[in-house]
């Protein structure tokens, strides 16, 4: 067997503290404890309640494996997104779906939260790249799905269900991501354009091969990113013409961060609908629109009811952040998912003492 | 074949009552020529891809209309009637063998493609339309389906939903589960639920997720939509040829190591060489030890850089040969060889039994030579065929099902295999999913509370298990009779056994 020297271990305050965690829930399982799980806080308006008994994950932390070659790295819940992201720079590699950091992100919340960044149409989510994950269950039993290869069906997909579950089916105790290359190189092209104009333009754009990894639109511009190979960008950058975006890397991580100018309100409207759907409301409404159409960021008079409605029948789906409290709104599940919902909460937390209310109401 | 007790294989026989009560009752809702009973009308279903299992079910549904679905599920959950869905029937772990009291519930009628939206680029479509069939529909807009498993010519997506098919470009283009955004579930009790939306993501749990790869436990798939990608502008192949597998596998990990994704990044072992070069000419050179096939795909200048980049490392890896195919037609005939891997290894004997384990790729040497071993040991010739890029091996082991006792030196060669596999941290099965097949190696990979969470999922969803009863999560009672041991974290018990 060839000697692959690539296996690196963070150093730097490492710490398992796995059986103390299992022991605690174990132990609040039997008492009836509601739990509030935390990492590094930065999501926690995001949370619709946060009620129970404080569970920090963040001494929970550090790489347990990194293997460049098979393109893995498995680490503790608690580790801050930042250290895994530096660890991964160094061997040229990165967390494709550029989970947003907020301030301090864990890589737990990454994952329990399920959100990502610009580059997601074209890569995947957060969910598309776990790969397995160690968590505790609301009985504190300690399990592990998935694994650290790329392919793996054996028993149901129960790593992905952690993604976006906002911790109320488990707590995720370590998780194994798929990671890709850092590109060779980046270019952002921008456009005048109208919003409309621009949504047609990114359809046509993503209907043909192209190096694209991220469109935006805000206030008449179009922002498109090329990443991939130097002759690839330069090719595509060449025929798609428009003005070169000057500090493209900063933009696009305002983008991810929320630290953008439009984020800086007191509550907006997030809309997952098709990426080619027309502009379904109003004009007076603020809009900032990523994933090259498939995210919008919205700030809007009507009603909460009409927005929601209007999402749903352009086949997705809308939910209202508010960034100072927790009156955040989410979509409303169809009956017939919601009781799937309370059965899957049962299977894995059957006296519902983890996060609950952070999700729905009823989870 | 014990393997088929407790799901019907030994038990009491249905009565011959209750058989005419449940035809009663279907017939209110499906034609008679749309329910079939007779013994020549059933044999064709009595396994699927996995042969080696067969077992006729009671009675056979062909419905036509989701109504008819809905209606036949209410009435088998109702009777407490084992339902197995069955799709193209080319799934490789026996996971639609039928179930010897219950129905299976063919989806082949539903086989439409009910729209293609070219703006975001998806397809609508019913769970018996081909594979192929969707990239056919898509190409004339310049879009295609991505994932592509070998059976793609006749495997029907409901059937790659189910299983979570893979094929030979999920290292980039991933699997199945990458590329969907909603599924129309029936329940047992013939509900229907909408998973995930036409957006890229939907609000709640991940259940798109949960239900891809859950083998008919769950839910009867019965409308998908699937994502379309464009079709890049160009592929390009090399073909290098190693000395040694461990070469061919560092070759690999240098490829990936540089920042570049291939396409497609394909292993073959001499045997393998040796059987498809024999069957079809792709050019192969047959006294190479291993061959690694590389596919760069993207716009005509991403792959003309990435080409020069992957012939450097190839040769660096100390390749005995690196061919580019010329054209199109060299592209296709290398691929040709690869493609036809099975059947090519099929001609070398009776009989063969495809593994499906996945491994961590830097593992790959050590394990091969273990097969080796055990392919010596059991005297039993071993052809190995590796996804190379993902870790997915698929070790093809030949013999004669005719000679007595041989599938069952077989099945505990694979199952070493697999132990194997999960021994350096990899699983039973990457792709081809547990069935029937591989139901005792759940008991290794898994603890019994991982298990029972595992059957607490299917309660939320089946709670009289109805649906494909006796596959995919092996019940505790069964891992404890086999003594079946976890292989916890890659710790065996008593390390100081030698296994390897």
């Amino acid at each position: 067997m060839a000697d692959y020297p690539i296996l690196k271990l963070s150093v730097s305050r490492m710490r398992d503290i796995a059986q103390q965690l299992i022991e605690t829930v174990a132990c609040a399982c039997q008492e009836g404890q509601p739990l509030s799980i935390h990492g590094s806080g930065s999501k926690s308006s995001l949370r619709l309640r946060d009620e129970g008994k404080p569970l920090s994950i963040l001494q929970h932390n550090g790489i347990i494996a990194y293997e460049p070659t098979e393109l893995v790295l498995t680490v503790r819940a608690g580790t801050p997104m930042s250290e895994a992201e530096s660890v991964l720079r160094e061997s040229g590699q990165m967390l494709a779906f550029e989970p947003p950091e907020f301030n301090g992100g864990t890589i737990g919340g990454a994952i329990a939260s399920g959100l990502s960044g610009p580059r997601r149409p074209w890569v995947g989510a957060a969910r598309d790249f776990v790969l397995g994950t160690h968590i505790i269950n609301g009985k504190g039993e300690d399990l592990r799905f998935g694994g650290q290869v790329m392919k793996n069906v054996a028993g149901y997909d129960a790593s992905r269900l952690m993604a976006g579950a906002y911790g109320v089916l488990g707590v995720i105790l370590d998780v194994s991501i798929k990671v890709l290359p850092l590109p060779e190189m980046e270019v952002t092209k921008v456009f005048e354009l109208s919003a409309n104009e621009a949504i047609r333009r990114i359809s046509k754009l993503s209907g043909i091969a192209n190096p694209i990894s991220a469109a935006c639109w805000y206030q008449g511009r179009l922002m498109v990113r090329l990443s991939g190979t130097e002759s690839g960008v330069k090719q595509a950058s060449r025929t798609f013409g428009g003005e070169l975006l000057r500090d493209a890397d900063n933009f696009w991580l305002s983008i991810r961060n929320h630290s953008h100018t439009f984020f800086q309100k007191d509550s907006f409207w997030r809309l997952s609908i098709p990426q080619a759907s027309p502009h379904i409301l109003p004009d007076s409404s603020e809009q900032l629109i990523d994933w090259g159409g498939s995210q919008r960021w919205l700030k809007t008079e009507e009603s909460a009811r009409s927005v929601t409605q209007k999402a749903q029948s352009a086949g997705g789906y809308a939910e209202q952040w508010h960034t100072t409290n927790k009156t955040n709104l989410r979509h409303p599940l169809e009956k017939n998912i919601m009781q799937i919902h309370k059965k899957i909460k049962q299977a894995f937390d059957p006296e519902r003492i983890l996060n609950p209310g952070t999700f729905y109401d009823y989870l | 074949m014990d393997k088929m007790r407790g799901f019907g294989y030994s038990g009491d026989t249905m009565s011959y009552q209750h058989l005419e009560s449940l035809l009663k009752r279907l017939s209110e809702h499906l034609d008679k020529s749309q329910l079939l009973t007779s013994e020549e009308a059933l044999a064709p279903y009595e396994c699927d891809g996995l042969s080696a299992y067969r077992q006729r079910p009671m009675l056979v549904a062909l419905p036509d209309t989701i109504k008819q679905v809905q209606a036949m599920l209410r009435t088998c959950y109702e009777m407490g009637v084992p339902v197995v869905t069955r799709g193209a029937g080319t799934g490789l772990s026996g996971g639609a063998l039928p179930h010897k009291d219950g129905v299976v519930l063919s989806l082949a009628k539903f086989n439409k493609i009910l729209d293609i939206d070219t703006q975001n680029r998806t397809a609508r479509v019913q769970p018996g339309t081909r594979n192929l069939a969707i990239t056919e529909a898509a190409m004339p807009y310049g879009l295609y389906y991505a994932p592509d498993p070998s059976s793609q010519i006749a495997c029907s997506i409901g059937g790659n939903v189910a299983e979570n098919a893979g094929g030979i470009h999920c290292l980039k283009y991933g699997l199945t589960v990458h590329n969907l955004l909603n599924i129309k579930l029936l329940t047992i009790e013939g509900e229907m639920l909408s998973i995930g939306t036409q957006a890229l993501d939907s609000p709640g749990f991940d259940l798109l997720a949960l239900l891809t790869g859950s083998e008919g436990m769950l839910g009867v798939i019965i409308e998908i939509t699937v994502k379309l990608l464009p079709k890049p502008e160009t592929a390009r192949v090399l073909m290098a040829s190693f000395d040694s597998v461990q070469e061919a596998g560092d070759a690999v990990a240098a490829i990936i190591g540089s920042g570049i994704i291939p396409g497609g990044l394909e292993m073959m072992d001499n045997p393998a060489i040796r059987a498809v070069e024999d069957f079809i000419h792709a050019g192969y050179p047959i006294d190479a030890s291993a061959i690694l096939l590389c596919e760069l795909d993207g716009t005509e200048s991403e792959v003309a850089g990435q080409t020069e980049a992957v012939k450097r490392i190839l040769n660096e890896s100390g390749a005995l040969e690196v061919r580019i195919a010329r054209d199109e037609q060299e592209r296709i005939a290398f691929w040709a060889g690869r493609k036809s891997a099975f059947p090519a290894v099929g001609r070398l004997a009776p009989d063969y039994y495809c593994m499906d384990g996945t491994i961590p790729r830097k593992h790959l040497g050590r394990v091969l030579r273990r097969i080796g071993e055990l392919s010596e040991e059991y005297e039993l010739p071993i052809a190995n065929v590796f996804h190379a890029g993902d870790g997915n091996l698929h070790p093809l082991i030949l013999y004669d099902a005719n000679q007595e006792g041989q599938l069952h030196l077989v099945e505990e060669l694979g199952a070493k295999i697999l132990q194997l596999s999960v021994a350096v941290g990899g699983t039973i099965t990457g792709e081809h999913g547990v069935g029937i097949e591989k139901i005792d190696q759940m008991c290794m990979q898994f603890q019994a509370a991982e298990l029972v969470q595992f059957h607490a999922i299917k309660d939320a969803f089946d709670c009289k298990r109805l649906l494909n009863p006796g596959k995919a999560v092996p019940e505790l009672h069964r891992c404890a009779e086999l003594g079946a041991m976890h292989v916890h974290h890659g710790r065996l018990p008593h390390p100081e056994i030698e296994r390897f």
